[in-house]
């Protein structure tokens, strides 16, 4: 018996009349986990019942911890009938499995019910302790950390980076059973919760074995997602980068730079790393036995792919070649070449992680679906994703590279139909990340001499002599010393070091096809023979407005494809950016048809004037005004072959060849666009029908604004969907390729409009997710963020504050605080993966625990045994600094008896001010003049909700609005009570709405994740004597609601 | 043909945005298409690059959080300690004050009115007479009744009892107060002789008739202490009486008054010829106090018994102020006067009020 769960319920608020003749309710609680069932007393007629439970206890193994969400239902009894239920909320409570996230949930959580949204709130404290498990062939795997960000997280300091893990649990869908037939929409919702939460947590567990297996202790970039594939079931898949994470310690002996002792952190580990065995070994554990060769049921098509970079499409298989390379590429494969899916969620990376990227790697798959027989043996899921992740692997293969990075997975699903994609960036990786005790010095490198680090990642990873598409190769524009090709594509961020020119900007391609409807095979094959030329599309779009706006490399780029019955819709996003190192991008040219008439040659001369004024705007308006050192070399692509050699030759023993084969693949062919074909027609007129921003805004789709810097705090997260009927009959592709790219264009007008009270501002990591939910249907959801910044301020001025440069705001950071840093500690030779953070000592001083908790501080159970009594004196002192009611409260709220006092707590309380506090939210894992000091852990919520009474709600309108801000407010308060102030690298990424007018019906699903944390100014930090305030108001805050 | 259009349109942040403008298009009950128009007319637009698609969005999607909100607006404790929609403090109580702002042309048309469904049914024509929308009226007069609802059960004082459970800024819960003691006593303010007074001049009276007459006065911890007015006080009123009823005394009191103001005052002969019904004017009003017919009618019966005809004869505020100083101060000093501490608690309001009063 590993674990024992704890919850007490402590209060209602605001309930909903259940008794219409009293206008009152008799609420009581139904605690569950797994199969025990707990009951309050009935508390009479008040719609703000005071419970005051006992500790509701259950003795679980910790299997089941991992598994099971804890469920409070909240009922009004009724003496006659049966009790009905007004709600419910599932508390995941694997954030108090991990040693060093939450010790404690406590606060108000709305209660949630899928026919009437949130009823009410209710106050609940839920503690665990953990037995030490020394069983090493455990099925759980407590302790494991998650974090959705795809970088290292912020307080963190990454020991070793193990690798690619991935799983899936397929399940039925609730909806679909015989069972649907007789119970409400609502029973089979709850049903459909429930099961979700159940396979979300199955899946987290299953993930955290695998990383333990690796010798890991944490999973970064960890992405969840659902396919509802209707008949044939329900799967939950995730992938994620395992890691091995250090906290950053406060002791300044530890605080050295990690090179001095590079490998010590890791010999006390008292996990020791078996070999580095890929992730896939875990995959013959009985869990889950290894795929057969069965690839699929039924039909698949795996679609030809490209491979991006430069302008070239179609890939071919390199050679190896080169002797550089070939050094280069041995020394890091040893760390890479036993794994199977050499891939990593990451986005961003520590310095010097990053060595060469190559280019976008994507790949396609058209599935049919057919029922999953067995749930326990998902193979044919497992075989479909592996065969794509092959396929992905080759690809980087003929990049050159040995890796792939800033990797995704998805699906579009239609009917029947599904379609896989995967997509990420081929790179090559320093090894010594991938090695055990390795992350130190930077002088490591020891073939190649080191490229400086602001554009060594754009060196071309492949041989020139074996290129794997065509492209146009001229020397770094920042060292001259190695290769770059014209244009980069990535879907990583920009790496911190890399030399920019101006600032960046969100580009998209937007394109539609229309689609005979079909069923079974024939629908999929007309869908796969579709796919290639969309992708080929979407790409020349992406070309030409990145041309447009004279910038060379794309980052961030995600290529969504999603299919409805009679079309596909494609949409890619990235951000633009001119990086310094790569040559200046060539304009547009328009060619007209051989000779014709005069009025026609002035329509294409009209036209390429207006494309040429529109690159210089937006090099204005972008402030790209790259240095111009080599004259020759701006403005033209291809520099004159033998002035350039001549220049260079010393540098490099092969340039030679690389002119004669710029000069095979002629010059500036991909960029001119031929008039007379009525697409060029109609790409020329997209092109310029983009509007720039209005003044005082920009926008990219990555975590950090290429060219923005000096951040400053204001923030707004925000959500907005919209759904557009085509009404038409004769739809044609041109047609409907205008619609949505107006529809898009709009969306991103209406943003700015809506924050223009925010300006000078940037809406960074804008995410749009298109679906087609239903014939003629087209749904776009957006997620952002929107950060001020200070226009005025130079650029050189800004301080470590994003954390971008890791390593070196670290130490800078660590050097000024004191007392904050306090926050983090973490004994160096605590184990920084216990999977147990419970014993007999630790249960004694959970009352401390909870003071510790109510002002933020984070022990370890080591710092735990020996300096309870230094947290009470800390507190006493805090108490009396601040001298506030508020800080009473939460030692008020430390006390395990606080029921007497409380009532008059709120009774004052309530007149005077709120009981809810702050929770910010973002899509970024930081947030601007602030440092995070605490990760709570992993927030991963999914809800359904529905209405039979739609026109009464408002319509679609009403009823979605309504919906998305009840999601908010329920991630928000599971964070406060996490005892968190913020939710980073927050996104959402499921929201699937159906509606039926006709029948005053709607339902929606909604899947949010992200970390919880807290964070504290660092305004707060840098005066050293000062206590954080924001974590102590905030839990003060919280803490008032623990009593109330 | 139009060949798409928009089924849904939603914007939620997670703090949430709300337009100041387009809060009071929503509060002054503009559909969502004018209150288009008007930000179109403002110039937003040009401003921002956007269109007038952009401006309906917007606006639909501000009218939906406003009309969300509104449940929590009719408590507005309730909007600090909510979940659902994160609001900076300074917003929620800008929502709050704007919410329970009135017109003065409306609550003109309805002081003093029982706060009933009667009323409500002719709001219409309410809405009618002063221009302003039918759904503005309705949230007004909403307004009213649940502040009147709250306040009529609970203790101490009714400003503060506002001010504590609707979050109102110190001028706007005077404002209710006012309302709410007009409701209560149900003073009449809608005749035509009265329809040059505003509510400001009301609202200034009913604090004098609060802070003096009422129950609250000399008790602070009763209920309805603010709303009803001093039984005790009232029925002491027929008392002063005798100041008309007693020849000699009314004499003494116009020959002190006289002597005062001699002098002093261009309006003098005009003061001497109407003293005694002046006096007598006041001083009834007082006595008939006790019943709450006349209670009603206390405003109407200030002005036709006592402002018209001063008017009529051209008095300036100045000479109403000098006369109703001495006429209060002059019965000090009647020795047969024993209704002093009375007379005080009576005329230091009816100056107040008739000095307000008095203006074109």
């Amino acid at each position: 018996m590993p674990g024992k769960l704890k919850a007490k319920i402590v209060a209602g608020r605001q309930l909903p009349v259940m008794d219409r003749a009293s206008d009152l309710t008799d609420a009581f609680v139904e605690v569950k986990f797994g199969n025990t069932t707990f009951k309050t007393d009935v508390y009479p007629k008040s719609l703000n019942p005071q419970w005051n439970s006992e500790w509701f206890k259950f003795e679980v193994d910790d299997e089941d911890l991992q598994d099971e969400p804890l469920q409070i239902t909240v009922l009004d009894h009724d003496t006659y009938s049966a009790n009905d239920a007004i709600g419910k909320v599932y508390i995941d409570i694997d954030p108090l499995l991990s040693s060093e996230a939450a010790t404690v949930i406590s606060g108000w959580f709305p209660i949630y019910d899928t026919i009437h949204g949130i009823r009410g709130e209710i106050n609940v404290l839920v503690k665990v302790d953990l037995f030490n498990d020394s069983n090493r062939f455990r099925q759980s795997s407590c302790g494991v950390k998650f974090f959705c960000t795809t970088s290292i997280p912020r307080c963190y300091r990454v020991v070793t980076v193990h690798g690619f893990v991935e799983e899936l649990v397929v399940n039925e869908d609730p909806e679909y059973q015989w069972i649907d037939r007789i119970r409400t929409p609502r029973a089979s919702n709850e049903a459909r919760q429930r099961l979700i939460s159940l396979m979300s947590g199955e899946l987290q567990r299953k993930i955290g074995l695998k990383v333990l297996e690796m010798g890991g202790n944490a999973v970064v970039g960890y992405l969840q997602c659902f396919d509802l594939e209707g008949e044939s079931g329900l799967v939950v898949r995730a992938i994620g980068t395992a890691c091995t994470l250090d906290k950053l310690s406060s002791l300044p002996t530890a605080a050295l730079p990690a090179c001095n002792s590079p490998s010590r952190d890791m010999k006390e580990s008292p996990l020791a790393q078996g070999p580095s065995h890929g992730c896939r070994s875990t995959h013959s554990s009985p869990i889950h036995t290894a795929a057969g060769s069965r690839l699929s049921q039924g039909f698949s098509v795996s679609v030809p792919t490209l491979i991006f970079t430069g302008m070239g499409s179609g890939g071919s298989v390199g050679k190896e070649g080169g002797p550089l390379k070939t050094l280069l590429r041995q020394q890091t494969q040893t760390a890479l070449e036993q794994r199977e899916f050499p891939f990593f969620t990451l986005t961003c990376f520590p310095p010097g992680f990053l060595v060469h990227v190559g280019g976008v790697v994507s790949a396609r798959s058209v599935k049919l679906l057919d029922r999953i027989h067995n749930p326990d043996e998902p193979e044919t899921r497992d075989a479909w994703w592996e065969e794509i992740r092959q396929e992905i692997k080759s690809h980087a293969k003929a990049l050159g590279c040995h890796a792939v990075v800033g990797y995704s997975e998805s699906t579009s699903i239609c009917e029947e139909v599904c379609i896989l994609s995967a997509s990420g960036t081929a790179a090559i990786l320093n090894s010594r990340f991938m090695q055990e005790g390795c992350l130190d010095s930077y002088s490591e490198h020891r073939l190649e001499e080191p490229s400086p680090p602001s554009c060594g990642f754009c060196h071309i990873p492949y041989d020139e002599l074996n290129m794997p598409f065509p492209t146009h190769l001229t020397y770094c524009y920042n060292c001259r010393r190695q290769k770059v090709p014209d244009v980069l594509f990535t879907t990583i961020d920009l790496p911190v070091e890399a030399a920019i020119t101006g600032k960046g900007c969100l580009i998209q391609a937007r394109l539609c096809r229309l689609k005979k409807k079909a069923q079974g095979e024939a629908n999929a094959t007309a869908i796969s023979n579709l796919l290639p030329f969309m992708e080929y599309e979407l790409h020349t779009q992406l070309m030409n407005k990145l041309k447009l706006r004279g910038m060379n490399a794309l980052f961030g780029l995600r290529i969504q494809i999603s299919v409805g019955e009679n079309m596909l819709v494609g949409l890619a996003s990235a951000t633009g950016v001119y990086l310094t190192a790569l040559p200046s991008p060539g304009g547009i040219q328009i060619a007209g048809k051989t000779p014709s008439d005069i009025a026609y040659e002035q329509h294409i001369s009209n036209m390429q004037k207006k494309i040429n004024d529109t690159i210089a705007k937006n090099k204005e308006l972008y402030e790209i005004n790259p240095p111009e050192i080599i004259e020759e070399a701006v403005g033209s692509p291809i520099p004159e072959p033998r002035q350039r050699s001549r220049l260079f030759r010393s540098h490099s023993e092969s340039s030679d060849e690389v002119w004669e084969l710029d000069l095979s693949h002629g010059k500036k062919d991909a960029f001119v666009l031929e008039i007379d074909d009525t697409d060029a027609v109609e790409d020329i007129h997209s092109l310029l029908t983009d509007a720039p921003p209005p003044v005082g805004f920009y926008s990219c789709n990555t975590e950090i604004m290429p060219g923005i810097n000096n951040w400053t705090s204001a923030l707004q997260m925000f959500t907005s969907v919209r759904v557009f009927r085509l009404s038409n009959v004769n739809m044609t592709n041109q047609g409907l390729n205008k619609i949505f790219n107006e529809l898009c264009e709009n969306l991103l007008k209406s943003l700015y409009f809506k924050l223009r009270s925010m300006a000078p501002c940037c809406l960074c990591h804008l995410n749009f997710v298109v679906a087609v939910p239903e014939e003629d249907l087209i749904q776009v959801a957006v997620t952002a963020v929107a950060m001020t910044f200070d226009k005025d301020q130079n650029q050189e001025n800004w301080k470590p504050s994003t954390d971008k440069m890791l390593m070196k705001a670290i130490s800078e950071n660590e050097e000024q605080l004191q007392f904050p840093l306090e926050l983090c500690t973490e004994s160096p030779s605590s184990q920084p993966f216990s999977p147990s953070k419970g014993t007999g000592l630790q249960d004694g001083a959970n009352v401390h625990n909870t003071s510790a908790r109510a002002t933020s501080v984070d022990y370890s159970s080591f710092a735990d045994r020996c300096s309870t009594w230094i947290e009470l004196i800390k507190l006493k002192a805090q108490t009396i600094r601040r001298g506030s009611i508020k800080t009473t409260s939460s030692q008020e709220k430390a006390s395990p008896l606080p029921e007497g006092r409380s009532r008059s707590l709120r009774s004052t309380k309530s007149c005077s001010g709120s009981t809810v506090s702050v929770v910010k939210m973002t899509p970024l894992p930081f947030l601007p003049g602030t440092k995070i000091v605490k990760y709570l852990g992993i927030i991963n919520m999914f809800f359904i909700r529905e209405t039979t009474s739609l026109r009464e709600e408002g319509g679609v309108s009403g009823f979605l609005h309504c919906f998305i801000a009840e999601v908010f407010s329920m991630v928000r308060a599971h964070v406060a009570a996490l005892g968190g102030n913020a939710v980073v690298s927050y996104s959402m990424k499921e929201c699937v709405f159906m509606e039926n007018p006709n029948k005053n019906q709607a339902q929606c699903l909604i899947n949010v994740s992200g970390d919880a944390v807290i964070f504290v100014r660092e305004s707060e930090l840098e005066a050293p004597t000062a206590p954080p305030h924001t974590s102590v108001a905030q839990n003060a805050g919280s803490g008032a609601d623990g009593t109330t | 043909m139009e060949i798409m259009s928009v089924e849904l349109d939603v914007f939620v942040g997670n703090t949430t945005i709300m337009d100041e403008e387009v809060y009071q298009f929503w509060l002054d009950g503009y559909t969502v298409s004018d209150a288009v128009k008007v930000r179109m007319e403002g110039g937003v637009l040009e401003e921002c690059e956007a269109s007038a698609e952009v401006l309906q969005s917007d606006t639909m999607d501000q009218y939906r959080t406003f009309q969300m909100c509104e449940r929590l607006l009719h408590t507005p404790a309730k909007l600090a300690n909510q979940l659902l929609f994160q609001i900076p403090p300074h917003r929620q109580a800008m929502l709050i004050e704007r919410y329970y702002a009135f017109d003065s042309a409306f609550v003109r048309e309805v002081l003093g009115k029982k706060l009933s469904k009667g009323t409500k049914k002719d709001l219409d024509d309410v809405s009618l007479k002063t221009g302003i929308t039918l759904k503005s009226c309705r949230r007004q007069f909403d307004n009213f009744k649940r502040v009147f609802k709250v306040v009529e059960e609970l203790k101490g004082p009714l400003v503060e009892n506002i001010q504590t459970h609707f979050l109102l800024s110190d001028k706007l819960a005077r404002d209710y107060a006012a309302i709410v003691f007009f409701a209560n006593n149900r003073f009449e303010t809608g005749k035509r002789k009265l329809q040059y007074l505003s509510f400001q001049d009301f609202a200034f009276c009913a604090g004098q008739l609060i802070s003096n007459w009422t129950v609250g006065a000399v008790d602070n911890m009763v209920e309805d202490m603010d709303v009803d007015l001093d039984k005790e006080f009232l029925q002491d009123l027929k008392d002063l009486k005798i100041l008309i009823t007693d020849k000699d005394l009314l004499d003494q009191h116009k020959s002190l008054v006289c002597t005062a103001l001699r002098g002093k005052t261009k309006v003098y002969s005009e003061m001497e010829a109407n003293f005694k019904n002046l006096s007598r004017g006041l001083i009834n009003i007082a006595a008939k106090l006790t019943n709450t017919k006349d209670v009603r009618d206390l405003f109407i019966d200030l002005v036709e018994k006592f402002i018209e005809p001063c008017r009529s004869d051209r008095w300036t505020a100045a000479d109403m102020k000098l006369f109703l100083i001495h006429y209060t101060n002059s019965a000090h000093i009647l020795d047969t006067f024993k209704h002093q501490v009375t007379w005080d608690r009576y005329m230091g309001v009816i100056k107040s009020c008739i000095l307000k009063m008095y203006h074109d």
